[in-house]
């Protein structure tokens, strides 16, 4: 297993965020963490970067226990924040940079790395532009590139599409299944919009802190469009 | 050990970046303490005589007087900006991308309140160089002597910023803070009148003054200024600085601090 979370719980003070949260996700997967608004899916975030530590339960990234090796876990790891985290006054290549830098590549290497991807991203001749100057899609997919520098076996994305129109919105979405099978990176993709979504993917679905269900998509759905199943589960719970 | 080497320039260098393209940040660092020393030093000095007392071996000028504390009030000002910057929404999000980096977080704040010291020593020394363009002179020595208990004192400020920022919501409380941080921090220390004739108005002023580690920042600059050695000045700062750095880790600890609370 790729990234594996199990029996996690999390809550602020006495208002409970995740409850028994265990799923896991097999290399090369694209999971979608599938949940409304207030679902939980930031805390999961949140507790998969590192940025609040778990009070119950394990993390596992590509074989390595958050708690037991931290480093080499977070090493191995590629995030897309949901908000932007680029420094809009430096070009997207100086940006790039520093984020390689802060995994230790640097020089050539780093160079090397950074065109690689963003040929990949399509933003070969952007990389002398300033963050500033570039939309909120282009912007994105440095992001994305960024997140990829490093080689991470696992990828994760915050609602990576807030924000953006729908041609882009598929353009990144259909991108990002496409890394998954070229390049075996295990995905996980947190949305609360179900066209973002394709019947081979896995969908973990969240509600109220909850596995309410965890399985192929198509397997899932059955003959109902993943939108009507979508409300059914959680509204049927609400 | 490379690793760490290499993410350290990168985060000096980023906020080396930055301040290049906050020019207006630069000018308004430089303007604030020239302010003081050409403005409320003149009006002062004649209200305010000033004997000999050490490191001055002569009767000076309460201009020469105010320089350190003018460079302690840069370190403080920039120690406390580059953190209020870090309570901005999109400052956060940059700070959540240096928390995933794999590398120790003490690390990480300690490579990031350097960057921002030297931004300021680069500023302390600009301020000196409008000074000695006034004629407030220095031993030339004392230029490069200074160099040390800036860093020192520049990483104490920033640790506190820092550790500020760790534990506020919201910009509006840090502005807060700031008013109850920076202002007596600045007005209760060494900078604008020396402690003994803060000890003829009143007793209990003059020991908040030398238990404030402002103060002894500000009387390590002094001293170093004029190539002499305060013992006494730099333990306080640099106990001060290991306390406010061991806060700042604390709260910047993925378990506490600021980031569950906003959760």
């Amino acid at each position: 297993m790729s990234l594996q979370v199990s029996d996690l719980a999390f809550s602020y003070g006495s208002k409970t965020a995740l409850d028994n949260v265990s799923f896991a996700v097999e290399r090369g997967r694209f999971a979608a963490l599938l949940g409304p608004n207030g679902a939980g899916k930031s805390t999961l975030f949140s507790l998969l970067t590192r940025l609040f530590v778990t009070q119950a339960g394990t993390i596992c990234i590509a074989g390595h226990d958050l708690k037991v090796s931290p480093l080499a876990a977070m090493a191995d790891l590629g995030v897309v924040f949901q908000q932007t985290t680029l420094d809009l006054d430096l070009t997207v290549r100086q940006n790039l940079r520093y984020f390689a830098a802060l995994h230790g590549i640097s020089g050539r290497v780093a160079d090397r790395r950074i065109d690689a991807a963003l040929e990949r991203l399509g933003m070969a001749e952007r990389a002398a532009e300033k963050a500033r100057g570039l939309n909120g899609g282009h912007r994105r997919r440095t992001e994305i590139a960024r997140a990829l520098l490093h080689d991470p076996k696992v990828l994760l994305l915050d609602e990576p599409t807030v924000g953006l129109d729908a041609p882009t919105r598929a353009a990144l979405t259909q991108h990002i299944h496409d890394l998954c099978s070229d390049t075996g990176v295990t995905v996980l993709w947190a949305t609360h919009l179900t066209d973002e979504v394709l019947d081979s993917d896995q969908v973990i679905l969240l509600h109220r802190g909850r596995v309410l269900a965890d399985g192929r998509c198509d397997a899932l759905r059955g003959a109902a469009p993943l939108t009507e199943y979508f409300a059914h589960m959680t509204g049927a719970s609400a | 050990m490379r690793h760490a080497l290499i993410a350290m320039r990168a985060i000096v260098l980023r906020e080396a970046l930055r301040f290049v393209h906050q020019r207006e940040r630069f000018i308004a660092a430089l303007v604030r303490p020239l302010v003081w020393l050409l403005v409320f030093a003149a009006g002062f000095r004649a209200a305010l005589g000033l004997s000999i007392s050490p490191p001055y071996q002569t009767y000076i000028t309460y201009e020469t007087y105010i320089v350190p504390g003018l460079c302690g009030m840069i370190l403080l000002f920039n120690g406390m900006q580059s953190s209020l910057s870090l309570v901005y929404d999109r400052e956060m999000g940059s700070m959540r991308l240096l928390l995933t980096a794999p590398l120790s977080r003490t690390w990480l704040l300690f490579s990031k309140l350097l960057g921002s010291t030297i931004i300021s020593i680069l500023q302390v020394y600009a301020f000196l160089l409008v000074a000695w363009l006034f004629d407030i002179t220095l031993p030339p020595l004392g230029y490069i002597a200074v160099l040390p208990a800036l860093v020192l004192g520049g990483m104490m400020l920033g640790a506190l910023g820092l550790a500020l920022s760790s534990f506020i919501k919201q910009l509006e409380n840090f502005a807060g803070v700031m008013n109850f941080v920076i202002f007596p921090m600045f007005f209760l220390s060494s900078a604008l009148y020396p402690l003994w004739k803060m000890a003829e108005s009143s007793e209990l002023l003059h020991d908040i003054c030398a238990a404030n580690p402002f103060t002894h920042a500000v009387e390590l600059i002094r001293f170093a200024l004029y190539v002499e050695w305060n013992g006494m000045a730099l333990l306080w700062t640099a106990l001060a600085t290991a306390a406010f750095m061991a806060f700042a880790v604390w709260g910047y600890d993925p378990a506490r601090g600021m980031m569950t609370r906003k959760g």
